[in-house]
C-alpha cells in the first residue's frame, strides 16, 4: 500500500511538476551563511559604543515599546504613584500609523491631497494638534441629525436612529401593524442591536400567542429572540415558545435548558434537518464530567434521528465509554492489588476514561494483550467490535509490544505461513515505517537488524542499515551488488579490528566474487 | 461626533479628568496598530489594566473606562469589578466603550447583575477597519466565516458593509462595485440601501478607488489550505503572527559578545513587528523563501560595504557624516540579523522530510493526481497521530480539488479521524461538511480540473527567483482568488462567464453615480485603484499575489487590500473546528 521509494522516485523523475525543494548544494542558502557572517562581523566591529537600547531608540520598525499591550502590563504591574513618567520614547506627536508605512503602494500616498471639501481628514494627513487626530475612519454627520427634535418618526426612521445609536421611544408604536412594520425595518437592516432592541419591545407588549404566531412567519426576527431568551436564561418563555413550535406529541429526552436553545436554533437555521438537531443534543455529553452518567446520556442519544453514518459512530462512542468504564474499574483494582506484574512494572499513567478508541487499543494492547477473545479489553475482540483498519491495529499493535521490549510478540506479528506451512514475514506497512516504529521505542540494533533486511530497495536498505548501524546488512548488500568501491568505502568507517573490518576483508580476498568495479 | 472615542479623546475625556482604562485582552493587539500609550497619557489616562475578575487594582483617578468587545462573559467580570469596587471608593465613575458596537444584550445583562446604573457613560467605539500596513486593512473579525457559513448570522457582513461606507465617507464613493458569491451580493445590497438612506448629502470627495471588488472567501476554498510558500506566508505558517507581531524560539536571537562565553540561552521567546515600515523586510516578506536567501545575502554585502566606508572618511567632515549615518546603519544591520536568522528558522523546516511530503502531496492534489482514493500519506499521518489540523487541512484540500469524495474514501478517513482522534469530533467533521470544505461526491462530474484549466491555476515552470505570474506564491499554483482579480482588470470577466458560473454564488456589478465634477480625469499612464474586500479572510500569500499585480509594470492597476481577517489554512480550520465550551452567539 506504500509507496515504495523506487516508486516515488520513479515518480519524480518522470513527473511534469517539480516539487518545492531546498537543496542543500543550493546557493540560495549558503548565502543565508554568508549573509550571516557578514552580520557578525559587522556587528563586532561597532560593538565598543552601542548597547542594544541605543538601537531600539532609532529603529524604524516600530518597537513595541510603548505599545498598548506593553504598557498595560508595565502600568498594571507598577504601583507607583501616577506621576511617576515611564520612560517611554518620545513618539513624535504626528507619527500616524499610516505614516509609519513606506512601501511604495502606501494608503497615505494615494490618499494625499485629493480632498475636495475640506471637511474631511485622509488618514494621512495628521493636524498638528494630536487631540484632534484621526485614527480611523470617521463617518459624517447624516442631514438627520438637525431634525433631533422631531419627534414624530415613522417605524422606518425610528429603526435608522437606533442604527445611529439615538435614543428614540418606542412606546409611541401601539398597533399590533406599527410594531410589525418596526419589526420588518429591524429585520431589513440586518443590525442584530436592533433586532433585539425592537423584540425587547414586543415581547414586553404583546401576548406570547400572537407574538409567536407572528415570528413562525419571520425567522431572522425568531432567531434573534430565541438567542435573547437563551442568553438571558428566561426558560419559562423558552418553553412556551419550543411546544408552539413542535408539532404536538413530541417529547425530548432530558433536554437541558442551553441545549432546548440550541434546538430551537438549529430547527430554524439547518430547516428541519434532523442530523443537526441530533448531533446538538449528542454534542452535550461533553459537558458531563460523571462517566457513568456521560455513559447513560450516550445511550439515550442512540435513538436520536442521525444520519446512518453517524448512528454507527455514535454507537461506537457508546460501546467505547460502556467499555472504557469496565476496564478502569477493573484496572485501577488490579493495579491496588499489587499483584498483576505488568501493573507493577509499568504503573499507569493515566486513567482510560474518555480516551479516543486507538489509544484504548493500544492500552489494551499494553496491558491484555494475551487475553482471551471473550474479554473487553482483549485487543483482537476490540478490532473486530470497532472494524479497526489492518493498518491501524498493526501499528498501534507494534507500538505497544516494542514499547513493553517484547520482541517475540512483534516478531509474530508479521508471521503467517503459506499453505506449504512454511512461515514469511508480511506486513501491511512497508518495513522502513516498522523499522522507524521500532526505532521510536529504543529497539537493539539486532531487532532492528531483522527488519531493516526486509526493505525490498536496496539503496533505501543501505542507508536505513548505515543509519541504525546494521553492518552485516551493509556489507551483505554491497556484496550482492558487487560494488567493491563501496564496501571499501565503507570498511573505513568502521572499528579497526572488528569482526565487521574482517569481514570485508574476507569478502574483498574472495577470488569468486567478480566485482563489477 | 457621538460613538466616536475620538469625540472622547477629543471633547469630553478632558473633561472627565484622570483616567484608568481596564482592556479586554483580546482588543489591545488590534489598538496597539492605531494608537500608542504616550497618546493616551496626555489624555490623563493614568493606569491601564486587562480586564480579570475580582476586585479592580486600586488606582488614583476618577473614572474607570472598560473597553470590551460585547460578550456576555466579559459583562458578568465587569459586574464583579463594579460590585468589589463600590464598597471601596464610592466617587470613582464607570464608563463602558464597546468595540466596534454597543449591544442591547450586554446591557442587558448588565441590568441583571444589578450594574448598569453604576455607568455614567454606555458607548461604543467604532472600529471597521484596522490599518495593518499602507496597503491592507483588516476587521479581525475571526468567526466572520464561521458566522456566515456554519451559523447563517450575517452580522459580520453588516458590521463590513458599515465599514466600507466609513471608507467612502472618506475617500469618496466608489464608482463600480463588482462581486462574485452570496455574501458580496449581501454586502453589496446593504452598501446601495445605506447610499440611498443617506441621500442628499452629497459625497464631495475625489474618489481615490475606482473600483470595490468583494470576494466570498467560499468561491476560493482551495487557497487557504495550501501551504503558503512566501517569506511572510511561511512566518505565519510556522510561527504565527498576531496583530503585526511574531513570537519566535529565541535561540537563534541569542546576543553573544565578543570575549564572552556563551551565557544561558534566553528562554522567553523574541517578540518581533513586522510591517514594510522596516526596508528590508518589504522588501523581503512577498517572495517566494526560495529567493530570499539571495535578497539577504545581497542586503549583507551592501551593508558591509557601507560600513567600509569609514576607511575611507579621511576629513572631520567626512567622518562627521558616517558617524551620523551610524544610528541607520545599525538599525539595518539589527534588521539583517534578525531576518537572517528567521530565515534560518524556517529553513530547518522547510529542509525537513515532513515539509517535503506534505507539499508533495499538497501538489498532487492541487494538480489533479489521485484525488479519488484514499491517500497513503494521509493514512500514515493519521496512525501517527500528527496534529488534526494538519489532517484536516489536506482532508479538504483533497475533497475539494475532487468536487467532493467518494463514499467509500470519505467514510474511511472519518472512521479513521474519529478511532483516532475521538468520536466527539464528529461535530467537527459536520462543521467543514456545512462549509463545502468536506463533501460527498454527488456527481460524477468533477468542475475542478476545469477551472484550473480555464484560470491557468496551475503552472509548470513557477519563477521562484524572478516571477512573472502570481503562481509563484505557491511555487506552482496560481490562488484562484487573485487569478479572478486579474482577470477582471484584464481582460474582464465576460471572458470567464462559464467558469464564474462554477463557482458559487452570484456575480454581479454595479455603479455609484457620483456627482458632477467628480469624474477623475485620468493621465496618460495614471494607475487605477481596486480596493479588494475578502469576506471571510485572507491568507499572506494571496495578498504578496496582489502587491505582485500592482508592482508589475504594464498591470496598470494598483490593488488595495481589505477582509474580515488575516487568516493562514491552520487558524481558518480551527476557526471552524466544535468548540465544546462555546456557545452559538
Amino acid at each position: 500500500m506504500m509507496k515504495s521509494k523506487a516508486d516515488e522516485e520513479d515518480y519524480w523523475n518522470s513527473s511534469k511538476f517539480k516539487a518545492f525543494t531546498f537543496d542543500d548544494e543550493d546557493d540560495e542558502f549558503s548565502r543565508l551563511k554568508e549573509s550571516k557572517r557578514a552580520v557578525n562581523s559587522i556587528r563586532y566591529l561597532v560593538e565598543e559604543d552601542d548597547d542594544e537600547e541605543e538601537v531600539e531608540k532609532v529603529s524604524w520598525s516600530g518597537e513595541p515599546v510603548g505599545s498598548i499591550s506593553w504598557s498595560v502590563s508595565e502600568t498594571a504591574a507598577s504601583n507607583q504613584k501616577a506621576d511617576r513618567e515611564p520612560a517611554f520614547p518620545k513618539v513624535s506627536a504626528d507619527s500616524g500609523p499610516m505614516s509609519r508605512s513606506h512601501s511604495g503602494y502606501s494608503l497615505s500616498s494615494l490618499f494625499k491631497g485629493k480632498t475636495k471639501g475640506g471637511n474631511f481628514q485622509s488618514l494621512a494627513d495628521s493636524p498638528s494638534d494630536p487631540s484632534v487626530r484621526l485614527y480611523a475612519p470617521e463617518l459624517r454627520k447624516p442631514k438627520s441629525e438637525y431634525k433631533d427634535y422631531v419627534s414624530d418618526w415613522s417605524p422606518e426612521e425610528t429603526v435608522q436612529r437606533m442604527q445611529q445609536g439615538k435614543v428614540v421611544s418606542l412606546e409611541k408604536f401601539r398597533s399590533l401593524q406599527d410594531k410589525l412594520l418596526l419589526l420588518d425595518y429591524a429585520v431589513n437592516a440586518h443590525d442584530g442591536n436592533v433586532i433585539t432592541a425592537v423584540l425587547i419591545y414586543l415581547k414586553r407588549t404583546l401576548s406570547k400567542e400572537v407574538l409567536f404566531r407572528e415570528l413562525e412567519s419571520r425567522q431572522t426576527a425568531l432567531r434573534h429572540l430565541i438567542h435573547y431568551l437563551t442568553e438571558t436564561r428566561d426558560q419559562r418563555l423558552l418553553l412556551e415558545l419550543l411546544r408552539s413550535l413542535l408539532p404536538p406529541g413530541h417529547t425530548w429526552c432530558c433536554v437541558s435548558f442551553y441545549l432546548m436553545g440550541f434546538i430551537l436554533l438549529f430547527l430554524l437555521r439547518a430547516l428541519g434537518r434532523m442530523e443537526d438537531v441530533a448531533l446538538l443534543q449528542y454534542k452535550e455529553h461533553l459537558s458531563i464530567a460523571d462517566e457513568n452518567r456521560r455513559r447513560d446520556f450516550l445511550k439515550n442519544c442512540l435513538s436520536l434521528p442521525f444520519s446512518p453514518e453517524d448512528s454507527a459512530h455514535v454507537q461506537d462512542h457508546y460501546t467505547l465509554l460502556e467499555r472504557q468504564v469496565i476496564i478502569e474499574t477493573t484496572d485501577r483494582q488490579a493495579e491496588r492489588g499489587g499483584k498483576v506484574e505488568v501493573f507493577q512494572k509499568f504503573p499507569r499513567k493515566a486513567s482510560i476514561l474518555n480516551m479516543p478508541m486507538i489509544t484504548t487499543l493500544y492500552y489494551c494492547c499494553f496491558y491484555h494483550y494475551t487475553e482471551s477473545e471473550g474479554t473487553f479489553s482483549c485487543p483482537l475482540n476490540i478490532r473486530q467490535t470497532f472494524k479497526i483498519s489492518e493498518k491501524q491495529y498493526f501499528v498501534t499493535a507494534l507500538a505497544a509490544r516494542a514499547k513493553l521490549k517484547a520482541w517475540s510478540d512483534v516478531d509474530a506479528l508479521f508471521t503467517s505461513r503459506n499453505w506449504l506451512g512454511f512461515t514469511r514475514k508480511k506486513s501491511p506497512l512497508s518495513f522502513q515505517r516498522v523499522v522507524d516504529i521500532l526505532q521510536k521505542n529504543s529497539a537493539p540494533t539486532q531487532v532492528l537488524q531483522n527488519y531493516v533486511a526486509l526493505v525490498d530497495d536496496a539503496e533505501l536498505r543501505i542507508s536505513l542499515a548505515q543509519k541504525h548501524k546494521c553492518h552485516d546488512i551493509v556489507i551483505n548488500t554491497y556484496r550482492d551488488l558487487k560494488d567493491r568501491q563501496q564496501l571499501l568505502g565503507y570498511q573505513v568507517k568502521l572499528k579497526r579490528g572488528s569482526a565487521e573490518e574482517r569481514k570485508i576483508d574476507e569478502l574483498l580476498n574472495n577470488p569468486q566474487i567478480r566485482w563489477k568495479n | 461626533m457621538r460613538g466616536n472615542p475620538y469625540s472622547i479623546l477629543r471633547g469630553g475625556w478632558k473633561a472627565l479628568g484622570t483616567q484608568a482604562i481596564v482592556w479586554d485582552e483580546y482588543l489591545t493587539g488590534p489598538f496597539g496598530l492605531i494608537a500608542q500609550y504616550s497618546l493616551l497619557k496626555e489624555h490623563e489616562v493614568e493606569k491601564m489594566f486587562t480586564l480579570k475578575s475580582g476586585k479592580l487594582p486600586s488606582a488614583d483617578v476618577k473614572n474607570i473606562i472598560f473597553f470590551v468587545r460585547p460578550r456576555l462573559e466579559l459583562m458578568d467580570i465587569i459586574a464583579e469589578n463594579v460590585f468589589s469596587e463600590d464598597k471601596m471608593h464610592s466617587s470613582r465613575d464607570f464608563h463602558i466603550l464597546f468595540v466596534p458596537r454597543r449591544s442591547m444584550l450586554c446591557e442587558q445583562r448588565l441590568k441583571e447583575q444589578g450594574v448598569l446604573a453604576s455607568f455614567v457613560n454606555i458607548d461604543e467605539y467604532i472600529l471597521d477597519l484596522i490599518p495593518y500596513d499602507g496597503d491592507l486593512l483588516s476587521m479581525e473579525y475571526e468567526s466572520a466565516f464561521r458566522e456566515c457559513y456554519l451559523e447563517n448570522d450575517q452580522t459580520s457582513l453588516y458590521h463590513t458593509a458599515k465599514g466600507l461606507m466609513t471608507l467612502q465617507a472618506l475617500y469618496g464613493t466608489i464608482p463600480q462595485i463588482y462581486g462574485k458569491g452570496d455574501c458580496a451580493r449581501h454586502v453589496a445590497n446593504m452598501m446601495l440601501r445605506m447610499k440611498r438612506e443617506f441621500a442628499g448629502s452629497q459625497n464631495q470627495i475625489l474618489p481615490v478607488f475606482d473600483t470595490l471588488l468583494l470576494l466570498d472567501r467560499n468561491i476560493d476554498l482551495l487557497t487557504p489550505l495550501a501551504t503558503q510558500l512566501t517569506y511572510e506566508g511561511l512566518i505565519d505558517e510556522i510561527y504565527g503572527i498576531t496583530n503585526g507581531y511574531v513570537k519566535l524560539p529565541p535561540e537563534k536571537f541569542a546576543q553573544k559578545k565578543q570575549g564572552e562565553a556563551s551565557k544561558d540561552l534566553p528562554t522567553e521567546s523574541k517578540k518581533l513587528q513586522l510591517n514594510s515600515a522596516e526596508e528590508l523586510y518589504a522588501e523581503i516578506r512577498d517572495k517566494n523563501f526560495n529567493a530570499v536567501g539571495a535578497a539577504l545575502s545581497k542586503k549583507a554585502k551592501i551593508i558591509s560595504a557601507a560600513f567600509e566606508e569609514r576607511h575611507n572618511a579621511k576629513t572631520v567632515g567626512e567622518i562627521k557624516q558616517f558617524v551620523s549615518q551610524l544610528p541607520h546603519m545599525q538599525a539595518a544591520r539589527s534588521s539583517l540579523a534578525n531576518h537572517t536568522s528567521i530565515a534560518e528558522l524556517i529553513k530547518d523546516i522547510t529542509t525537513s522530510e515532513a515539509f517535503f511530503e506534505n507539499l508533495t502531496v499538497e501538489q498532487e492534489f492541487m494538480t489533479g493526481v489521485d484525488t479519488d482514493k484514499v491517500n497513503t500519506y494521509i493514512e500514515d499521518c493519521i496512525a501517527q497521530k500528527d496534529p488534526l489540523i494538519k489532517i484536516l487541512r489536506l482532508m479538504c484540500m483533497q475533497s475539494v480539488c475532487n468536487n467532493g469524495l467518494k463514499q467509500k474514501v470519505f467514510e474511511y478517513y472519518k472512521r479513521e479521524i474519529l478511532q483516532t482522534y475521538g468520536y466527539e469530533h464528529i461535530l467537527t467533521l459536520n462543521n467543514l461538511e456545512k462549509a463545502s470544505l468536506l463533501k460527498l461526491q454527488t456527481s460524477s462530474r468533477n468542475n475542478y480540473p476545469t477551472i484550473r484549466k480555464t484560470l491557468k491555476l496551475w503552472m509548470e515552470d513557477a519563477n521562484e527567483q524572478n516571477p512573472n505570474d502570481i503562481s509563484y506564491v505557491y511555487s506552482g499554483y496560481a490562488p484562484l482568488s487573485v487569478r479572478l482579480t486579474q482577470v477582471l482588470a484584464r481582460p474582464g470577466w465576460r471572458s470567464i462567464e462559464e467558469v464564474l458560473k462554477l463557482l458559487p454564488g452570484p456575480h454581479f456589478e454595479e455603479r455609484q453615480q457620483l456627482p458632477a465634477g467628480l469624474h477623475k480625469k485620468r493621465q496618460q499612464g495614471e494607475n487605477r485603484t481596486t480596493l479588494v474586500f475578502f469576506l471571510g479572510g485572507v491568507s499572506y500569500a494571496e495578498i504578496a499575489a496582489l502587491r505582485f499585480l500592482s508592482q508589475m509594470e504594464d498591470s496598470g492597476m494598483e490593488y488595495i487590500i481589505a477582509t474580515t481577517k488575516l487568516l493562514n489554512g491552520t487558524t481558518w480550520i480551527k476557526s471552524l473546528m466544535d468548540r465544546p465550551e462555546s456557545q452559538i452567539s
